[in-house]
């Protein structure tokens, strides 16, 4: 009885092993610098994570959905040069909502490829990544793009302003993490996304129409980061041609941190928020007890592999693969 | 049967039809666009173009190798700059400051190589014993080996300027450049490794089926860790061919390499499912990427252009790809 309850302990712990593992963290950092858990310092983590984190909650979908997006990171540096680039040329108010079509226009060629074409997403993307990349540097011409009249906009809001004393990409995050938390878990589509990533020959049986729900996720997708784009852009007021490069294996690694399976059907947004606020902190925390910044990809690497096993560990009932 | 060898036989050579298209086009081009005098298809420049396309040439070698497996390395790139350093740092090390500028060198290149064979081993355990897909594995120890090559000297690049060492790597047979030979050296052994030998059969047979693998007998855990193994070993290779005359290394560097290799083997045709695949066409992959870059280069188009072209090259030859299956297989379209 006993054993049993233990067994039953020690399962959840391993479920929720990234959970109890976030907690130990806070207190082991708030304990070593007093500094950790002040108000400011928490805001600040929130708000520099929130960039990675937008494009994180989009690229949630499209993993649930059984597919992998890495073409996210070039995407976002394109959507910042491009908003930029707009915004002296056709004022901030015309320059956002273009700079939104062609970012999900990007995606929509994506969800064609991959939805309509069942092309293999891994592939797609990685020839994504390479020629948005090359795109990019076409448009821009390889230099670097600024905002000539830097206090004269209001531009600056979405990355630098606050509302009630609360960082508007804060707002942005959040906001952006609830409405796509009720599209994932309360509607038709979420469950959708679900059952195409959980068993996509069953789901075409039952009706869903695949495709359709592949292209929504990158449509989704291709949104998160043209919001990551323009709190990117509106943050730092210039940019260089690469300024997302790299993003799109950070935002998996945040995603898979929150637990969700890459081969799809697993995983919420709720999960993915936890994953990119313990990269935030991690790094935030390292830094605070004196660390070097890169000491944080050695932590996130142990945390990474840490995590995954235990959530597999905990599903086969044993600690080692079974492979001989 | 007739049309399936076709398609074979179309999938088989596509790589090579394309190399051959690309060298007829920029030539051709070359002559009304291009502002040098000299002609594309110049043996120098196809000598050198063996020579560039080398250090990531031979990572791919090992990446097609990982991919018939059914697995994929993502930290090449790290474990690439972390050998590096340490072909270079060690000359440097007081204990082995007697041996000269000549003794120092095979055992910097050795201790660079069994860098990279620890690092590729502890990818391969982590894989086999763990039993995390080897995309997460690798994507994590992406971030952890990339660390540890910023723990090594902080952000400072390091320095290194042994002249025996770049004479060394700058000589060479018949107008081939040592990069160049090693390269196709490697190509030719790991064709006979994966065309010729049981490890190369099981390398297919797991990647086809790893279950199947599993109940013929095939101990799939360490397979898998040879393989791992093979890669970091190949990707230290890389750096030291590489490093050995540039003698200096950005804590950086390699950075997107991994996407490179990648690129290069599913453009030799390489499945990322596992199970089929071919060194040759790899080498192929590798080839025709390098022509790109130049002929690009060539007739005066922008750089910047090469990432658009290779990108939407890649997408294409998946279309293709998934064209000809369908019609050599009549597979079933949901």
């Amino acid at each position: 009885m006993a054993d049993e309850r233990l067994n039953a302990i020690s399962r959840l712990l391993a479920r929720q092993g990234i959970l109890v593992a976030f907690v130990i963290f806070m207190i082991g950092f708030a304990l070593l610098n007093d500094r950790f858990l002040a108000v400011d310092n928490v805001l600040g983590v929130v708000r520099s994570s929130a960039i990675l984190g937008v494009m994180a909650l989009g690229v949630t979908f499209v993993v649930i959905s059984g597919n992998l997006d890495l073409s996210v990171g070039s995407m976002m540096s394109f959507s910042t040069i491009v908003v930029l680039d707009l915004h002296d040329k056709i004022g901030p108010g015309l320059a956002i909502p273009v700079m939104f079509a062609m970012t999900l226009a990007l995606g929509g060629l994506i969800g064609l490829l991959v939805g309509y074409f069942r092309l293999n997403s891994l592939i797609v993307t990685l020839g994504m990544l390479s020629a948005i990349h090359g795109l990019t540097l076409t448009y821009s011409g390889g230099k670097n793009m600024d905002i000539a009249d830097k206090a004269g906009t209001w531009f600056s809001f979405f990355g630098q302003g606050s509302v009630l004393g609360v960082p508007v990409p804060i707002i942005l995050l959040l906001g952006l993490a609830c409405l796509l938390s009720v599209l994932l878990a309360k509607t038709p589509f979420g469950r959708k996304v679900y059952a195409v990533g959980g068993n996509g020959v069953a789901a075409t049986f039952s009706g869903i129409r695949r495709p359709r729900v592949v292209l929504m996720t990158y449509l989704i997708s291709s949104f998160c980061v043209a919001v990551a784009g323009l709190l990117q852009a509106s943050r730092s007021m210039g940019s260089q041609n690469t300024v997302g490069q790299g993003l799109e294996l950070e935002v998996l690694a945040a995603i898979i941190l929150g637990g969700a399976s890459l081969l799809g059907g697993s995983g919420t947004v709720f999960k993915t928020l936890v994953g990119v606020l313990i990269l935030g902190f991690i790094q935030n925390g390292l830094l605070l007890v004196g660390l070097e910044f890169y000491v944080q990809y050695v932590v996130t690497w142990l945390i990474i592999i840490l995590a995954v096993w235990l959530d597999i560990a905990a599903k086969r009932g044993r600690l080692l693969s079974p492979i001989a | 049967m007739t049309t399936s060898n076709r398609t074979k036989l179309i999938k088989r050579g596509a790589i090579w039809g394309f190399i051959l298209l690309e060298l007829v086009f920029f030539s051709v081009a070359g002559r009304f666009l291009s502002l040098s005098q000299t002609q594309f298809m110049d043996l120098d420049n196809m000598l050198l173009l063996l020579k560039q396309s080398a250090p990531i040439g031979i990572i791919a070698l090992g990446m097609t190798v990982i991919m018939i497996n059914g697995n994929i390395d993502l930290s090449v790139g790290a474990i690439f700059a972390l050998s590096a350093i340490v072909m270079l740092d060690s000359q440097t090390w007081p204990i082995f400051q007697g041996l000269g500028e000549l003794g120092v060198i095979p055992v910097a290149w050795g201790l660079a190589l069994l860098t990279g064979v620890a690092l590729g081993a502890l990818n391969g355990l982590i894989v086999w014993k763990t039993g995390v897909d080897a995309f997460i594995v690798t994507l994590g120890s992406m971030l952890g080996y990339r660390g540890l090559v910023f723990m090594y000297n902080g952000e400072q690049p390091t320095f290194l300027l042994n002249w025996t060492l770049v004479d060394l790597a700058e000589s060479n047979v018949l107008g081939l450049e040592f990069p160049a030979i090693v390269f196709i050296l490697l190509t030719v052994l790991i064709w006979f490794l994966m065309t010729k030998t049981v490890h190369g059969r099981n390398a297919y047979a797991v990647g086809d089926n790893r279950e199947a693998a599993v109940n013929a007998g095939i101990r799939v855990g360490p397979h898998m860790l040879w393989n791992f193994i093979l890669i970091g070993f190949l990707t230290a290779l890389s750096a030291v061919v590489f490093y050995s005359a540039s003698g200096s290394v950005n804590p950086n560097d390699g950075g997107l390499y991994e996407l490179w290799a990648i690129t290069a083997v599913v453009l030799g045709g390489t499945k990322l499912t596992g199970g089929s695949g071919s060194v040759i066409n790899t080498f192929g992959g590798v080839i025709a990427i390098q022509l790109l870059r130049k002929g690009l280069g060539h007739i005066g188009a922008d750089t910047e252009t090469v990432n658009l072209v290779i990108g939407l090259i890649l997408i294409a030859v998946l279309f293709l790809d998934r064209q000809l299956n369908i019609k050599g297989k009549g597979e079933l379209r949901i």
